[in-house]
């Protein structure tokens, strides 16, 4: 008996071990960022480094915010973000009901040609996009980044995937009682996959943060900027000063790392949906 | 029970409708399904479907300066031949996605393994873990070039109390590509961890107990039940990760300066793709990259398909 829980405790000893120094190595370069964004540029390149900063140098913030239209930046992001979501989720479960739930001629042909996308990778689509986007005269607007992010072939067929799973005769009650396709795909289908949207939600908003190359292909003017590659010209006017390029990419994740501290449980059940399916 | 014959009743005095009736609700049906389809269908083909056959069109073509282009046949496909650029930036994904599948793969079943036990601090353990995973990569290349930087980096400082002189980690030529990898597997351990962990437990605890009756060990257990009963989760990601990695450009773009020697050893199959097609205007060969890309991952993608019958298990 005392053995064996000796032995447990020194497993568990082991397992606690390897998950705390991996936990380390995970929070260590972010630690390292905030500590760094709040040093003064001497400090910053002291040798021993200085771990913690004699005083905290909130003036690295002002000054990202002040040299470049960081704020800007910034609501750009959430507008970006906020719309592309918004959008695909209404847009990705309308097709995705009617795909799951009504039976009309060319369904397969359609659901095909919408999943040979998602067998693509994303370079292939990026020039002739562009190209439609100086046709337009879209370059460096925002809705160069939202109108190609409001359609996606992967959250109409994740969604699809939910609806598949509902049963049939909640429907059929709805149909008897005269709602037409709209109304029972407003009224009851989309309450019911609620898991699936929260999940399509999270990974377009994590996306549409966090993307580079393609707002940085139509967007060049700071007006017009997302945060992504608001930080790739900030590393261009900034080359060495990394108190003020840690400051601004601390603010660039700050809101994605709160939104994540609030809605944790979402977010990994989210990760987890969309990777399971 | 009794209600049953009472609805065939009803039924049969409503049949000769019927026909009538299914007709419309069927014309009602195609509408609102085609209503509801449209903006996606149309959105997908203008963004997404007709521009894969414009590539595909302009990888056949040539681009002069004011945006014309002409036809020039198979000459951007002769082109790469001779791209000792394209062909080393082929050798380098290969090697970032050697390193990073696999290894990163590990480490994030170890994790949840790990994580699937009986044990305190579950949660706060993959909150830590998960933190890359919602940071933006252009953030993450910045804080880890800062830790590799040669003279004031953390992490030379920290080799330097044991006496060693630490490299320079993302401009030497012969290591940045490394220094990348491991910033790739960091970044993604906690995205896998994530769908393992989920899969981990979709596993029955009663495999677990019939083992540990039998007296199994940790590493027994774990190749008799949990890896064939994990198999295709591990296939699933492998095939996730090995297309993720092939698209690798964020932290390259980021962290290896335009200028710097080590942009040979590390540029990206993606890198090269961008550099063409809106740095230097060369968008014809651009096109011919990704349409190189497409088919080296449907290749690899059927590859993958055809050996997991080998080791992946469904039941």
């Amino acid at each position: 008996m005392e053995r064996t829980r000796q032995l447990l405790t020194s497993k568990t000893f082991l397992i606690h071990l390897v998950l705390i120094v991996g936990s380390v190595a995970m929070v260590v370069p972010f630690l390292w960022m905030i500590l760094t964004s709040l040093k003064t540029y001497a400090e910053s390149i002291q040798v021993p480094p200085v771990i913690i900063p004699e005083d905290f140098q909130w003036g690295n913030y002002k000054e990202v915010f002040g040299l470049l239209p960081f704020f800007k930046f910034m609501y750009n992001t959430v507008i970006v973000t906020v719309l592309r979501t918004v959008g695909q989720l209404f847009l990705c479960s309308l097709a995705a009901y009617a795909f799951a739930r009504i039976e009309f001629p060319g369904r397969n042909i359609l659901f095909i040609l919408a999943l040979s996308v998602l067998m693509v990778p994303g370079q292939v689509f990026l020039l002739p996009q562009y190209m439609i986007m100086v046709k337009l005269g879209w370059l460096n607007s925002l809705q160069a980044v939202i109108v190609p992010g409001l359609f996606s072939a992967f959250g109409t067929f994740l969604l699809r995937q939910f609806f598949m799973g509902l049963p049939k005769e909640l429907e059929e009650a709805a149909r008897l009682d005269g709602c037409n396709h709209f109304q029972i795909y407003w009224k009851i289908m989309l309450p019911l996959a609620k898991p699936g949207l929260i999940a399509l939600g999270i990974f377009t908003t994590l996306w549409s943060w966090n993307e580079l190359m393609w707002p940085m292909i139509v967007n060049s003017s700071p007006e017009s900027m997302t945060l992504s590659a608001g930080l790739s010209s900030l590393q261009g006017q900034y080359l060495t000063n990394y108190p003020i390029l840690m400051a601004g990419s601390f603010l660039a994740i700050l809101p994605m790392l709160i939104l994540f501290i609030i809605l944790q449980k979402q977010f990994i059940e989210g990760i987890a949906v969309t990777g399971g399916k | 029970m009794k209600e049953l014959p009472l609805q065939v009743e009803v039924k049969s005095k409503k049949v000769f409708k019927v026909s009538n009736l299914t007709k419309t609700r069927k014309r009602s049906d195609y509408f609102w399904a085609y209503l509801m389809i449209a903006p996606t269908m149309l959105g997908l083909f203008i963004f997404y479907l007709w521009p894969i056959v414009q590539t595909f069109y302009f990888s056949f073509t040539e681009w002069g300066a004011f945006g014309q282009y002409e036809w020039t046949g198979l000459d951007n496909y002769k082109r790469m031949l001779e791209d000792t650029n394209l062909i080393k930036s082929f050798k380098n994904t290969g090697i970032y996605i050697i390193f990073t599948v696999p290894i990163g793969i590990f480490l994030s079943i170890l994790v949840a393994v790990l994580l699937n036990q009986n044990i305190k601090g579950k949660s706060v353990y993959r909150t830590l873990y998960f933190l890359p995973v919602i940071t933006m990569p252009a953030a993450i290349a910045m804080v880890w070039k800062w830790l590799y930087n040669s003279d004031f980096g953390l992490l030379n400082y920290l080799l330097s109390l044991f006496g060693i002189k630490g490299p320079q980690w993302a401009s030497d030529p012969k290591i940045a590509l490394y220094s990348i990898i491991v910033v790739g597997i960091w970044s993604g351990i906690g995205y896998n961890m994530v769908i393992f962990l989920s899969g981990l437990q979709g596993i029955p605890k009663t495999y677990y107990e019939a083992a540990e009756m039998d007296g199994a060990g940790p590493f027994r257990v774990f190749f008799t039940i949990t890896m064939p009963l994990l198999s295709p989760v591990i296939f699933f990601v492998s095939i996730m990760s090995l297309i993720g990695a092939f698209q690798v450009f964020d932290l390259i773009f980021m962290m290896i300066g335009k200028s710097s020697t080590a942009l040979e050893n590390t540029q990206s199959i993606v890198y090269l793709f961008y550099q063409h097609a809106f740095v230097l205007n060369d968008k014809g060969y651009a096109a011919a990259i990704a349409v190189l890309l497409l088919i080296v991952i449907l290749i690899i993608t059927a590859i993958q398909m055809v050996l997991q019958k080998k080791w992946v298990h469904y039941d």
